[in-house]
């Protein structure tokens, strides 16, 4: 298995960071959040279906295009560094859990882009955890066209015009939640429960991880060039040996994120036995890095970056939520020690 | 030369040398003169020409066949430092002297680079070189050198005019670590042994033959050495749980008696800080290969050496009163750094020094901060002013 990434996944992640900088930029993101509209739907439409990302790893006979999780690990990557406000990971879980079902039915149109289907599970589960009773703190499901609903051992597709959904307050203004209540609704069976969810769960802890390395990246990259042109006692700061040390630290953190990540993602990809250990691996290591990321971001850009105008605080609250989102990292650090043998 | 070329080269030369029955010299020294030492050197060097990637699969067929290895780790400074030195600045005449006996073991090489005023900043060093007819005659002292107990040679750096600037003062020199005036003493370490030496130079006369490149060339001449100390991490891909997290996650299973809650999250946090080094150092192998190199082996040092010394101070707490004792002070001379084979308390004290050897782990940070990201170096007064005129 390749750490690397392939040519055709730089290509598209050219073509991803391209369009989500011409179609959301951070003033754009700053304005929406705050609306009742706080997902880009028309953003994630091109993106699903134009760029094809709904339908990466959904076989073709299922009218997708027959790659893998790793490309869409890839895009991940790249919502995160835009921190973009779209369902992507609602929607991957949703689609891992059709996959996992054999559902036929909704597949097609998930996978052409035209039906956002999205999971229904409380963000902050942890790993191993039983299938949920209340349906609250939900990511994504404001976005969605049909929710895929835990209950009775089955998962079940509703419309999600039928489903009572109330938007919370959030910390992550980008990654809104919504608590879902049914009062029975139409609805069909999808399949059986456990079968679903874990591949739903394993799937959306990947896909989280190439996320958090996309955020921790910008952070970086973004705090490296104003260091580089802030100055302050007659040279830029980053000349100051404090601070890059700070920042030579960051950088060794997030390469061997990335190594992890896309060594989750390439297990996920060719079905690897090692998949539970490369699954809570990463998350118990991508999401502390991208939230130190965060943080020494705000820190070393000073006084802008405790700004609502400049995007810092963005990529804090993502990060900070992302790092609770699917079980904090010593959650997974519990999970791991089990699964390596290594007992309390 | 591509690999099924490589193995078919191995296999002739196996054919006609047995390794059961060739003595161990002898094999060596006809696997330099076949090209099959370090085959990316030249031919006629110990090498064809090929890519550095293949060596692995020389290497491994050597292996498989149950031929004699040159004891790469004895030999390490000499084939890690001194031999890509020797080829890319030393004349014909050296190359054709040095390096095949370098590369058999039959001449142990040292460094003498550091000295006791001159550590990060290694272009400060003040052991003097001064010409004297075809000779140089050299004074100073030189320390944390590694082998030179057991050295014929070694590469030295030393400066041949302090009136200029200090990295345009130095001169490369290969010491003759027999010549009359070359003392050697063991320095004692944190651990009570002497891995590394002193080394006391007393007008030693050196022919000027024994000089690599050109007079003032020295820093030039260093930074090849210094180069390759830090680009050789090589090796294949690393199994799981096989560095120093191994040992402790070994521990932390046969000792169910010392277990607390907190520890197996602390234990935790350090296997996956050592699983994502593990997979880090792997991806960048995998990168050096497709022909991405960069300063990003800095990364991996950097990174071991905090790992090895949070993974050796947990295994100590975790065996809480078995960690107060220790026995392993005695002074003695080991050969190599055998860390799994000795008590928890020796792991402890000799990571330490993988934060301070072969460069300091905040050199390395300055290293990533400026080459990798690009930031601006501190302005500096000592580069500009004649060696002589520094405050030391």
């Amino acid at each position: 298995m390749t750490l690397l990434y392939s040519d055709v996944e730089e290509e598209l992640r050219f073509s991803v960071r391209q369009l989500l900088a011409a179609r959301a930029p951070h003033a754009a993101i700053l304005r929406r959040m705050e609306t009742d509209q706080p997902y880009d739907t028309a953003l994630w439409r091109s993106l699903a279906a134009d760029v094809g990302c709904a339908g990466f790893a959904v076989p073709e006979k299922f009218g997708g295009a027959g790659a893998s999780w790793r490309e869409v690990a890839t895009v991940a990557e790249e919502f995160g560094r835009a921190v973009a406000p779209v369902p992507y990971l609602g929607a991957a879980m949703a689609t891992a859990a059709l996959l996992a079902a054999g559902d036929e039915d909704l597949l097609p149109a998930v996978a052409a882009g035209q039906t956002t289907a999205v999971l229904v599970l409380p963000f902050a589960t942890p790993p191993g955890a039983p299938p949920p009773v209340t349906l609250t703190g939900v990511a994504d499901a404001l976005a969605a066209d049909i929710l895929l609903v835990p209950a009775q051992d089955a998962l079940w597709a509703v419309e999600a015009r039928d489903a009572g959904l109330t938007p919370v307050g959030s910390l992550d203004l980008t990654r809104p939640l919504a608590d879902v209540a049914l009062d029975d609704p139409p609805r069909r069976r999808i399949g059986d429960l456990r079968p679903a969810l874990d591949a739903a769960y394993t799937t959306g802890a990947v896909l989280l991880a190439s996320e958090q390395l996309g955020v921790a990246q910008w952070c970086l990259d973004t705090t490296v060039e104003y260091l580089k042109t802030r100055h302050q006692f007659g040279r830029p700061v980053g000349s100051f040996q404090a601070l890059k040390h700070r920042l030579a630290e960051l950088w060794v953190a997030i390469t061997q994120a990335r190594a992890v990540a896309r060594y989750a993602a390439g297990c996920l990809a060719d079905d690897d036995p090692d998949l539970p250990v490369a699954v809570a691996l990463a998350q118990a290591h991508c999401g502390p890095v991208a939230v130190r990321a965060a943080e020494e971001c705000v820190q070393l850009h000073g006084g802008i970056g405790f700004t609502w105008e400049y995007p810092a605080h963005l990529y804090l609250k993502r990060a900070k939520a992302d790092a609770i989102a699917l079980g904090t990292a010593e959650r997974h650090r519990a999970a791991l020690a089990a699964l390596v043998g290594l007992d309390a | 030369m591509d690999a099924d070329e490589l193995r078919q080269r191995v296999r002739q030369f196996l054919a006609t040398h047995d390794p059961a029955t060739t003595q161990r010299l002898t094999f060596l020294r006809a696997r330099f003169d076949a090209g099959l030492a370090w085959i990316s050197f030249p031919e006629g060097l110990g090498g064809l020409d090929a890519p550095r990637a293949l060596q692995s699969i020389v290497d491994g067929e050597f292996a498989a066949a149950g031929a004699p290895d040159n004891d790469p780790l004895r030999i390490a400074i000499g084939l890690g430092m001194a031999a890509p030195t020797i080829l890319r600045h030393g004349t014909d005449a050296q190359r054709h002297r040095y390096l095949r006996p370098l590369w058999t073991g039959e001449e142990v090489w040292c460094q003498l680079f550091s000295e006791p005023g001159a550590g990060s900043d290694l272009a400060a060093l003040a052991t003097r070189a001064v010409e004297d007819g075809d000779c140089w005659i050299v004074n100073g002292q030189k320390v944390w050198t590694s082998m030179a107990h057991a050295a014929r040679f070694a590469i030295l750096l030393a400066r041949t005019d302090p009136d200029l600037p200090k990295h345009a003062g130095l001169t490369y020199f290969i010491c003759d670590m027999h010549a009359p005036g070359v003392e050697v003493r063991p320095l004692r370490q944190i651990t009570g042994e002497a891995e590394f030496n002193e080394v006391f130079l007393t007008d030693v006369r050196l022919p000027d033959s024994l000089r690599l490149g050109a007079v003032g060339e020295g820093w030039q001449v260093a930074r090849t050495t210094l180069m390759n100390e830090r680009v050789a991490i090589g090796g294949g891909a690393v199994p799981r749980e096989s560095g120093m997290i191994g040992v402790v996650a070994g521990t932390w299973r046969d000792r169910p008696d010392l277990r607390t809650p907190a520890q197996l999250d602390t234990l935790m946090r350090l296997w996956v800080a050592a699983e994502a080094a593990r997979l880090g150092a792997q991806r960048l192998r995998e990168q050096l290969a497709a022909g991405q190199p960069g300063a990003e082996g800095s990364a991996a040092k950097y990174a071991y050496a905090r790992l090895n010394a949070e993974i050796s101070g947990f295994e100590l707490e975790f065996l809480g009163a078995e960690g107060l004792r220790y026995e392993d002070y005695p002074m003695r001379r080991p050969s190599i750094v055998d860390w799994k084979q000795r008590p928890p308390g020796y792991r402890y004290l000799r990571a330490k020094g993988n934060a301070i050897e072969g460069g300091t782990s905040e050199i390395l940070a300055n290293i990533i901060a400026e080459r990798v990201l690009g930031l601006p170096a501190e302005p500096r007064t000592d580069v500009t002013v004649p060696w002589k005129d520094l405050p030391r």
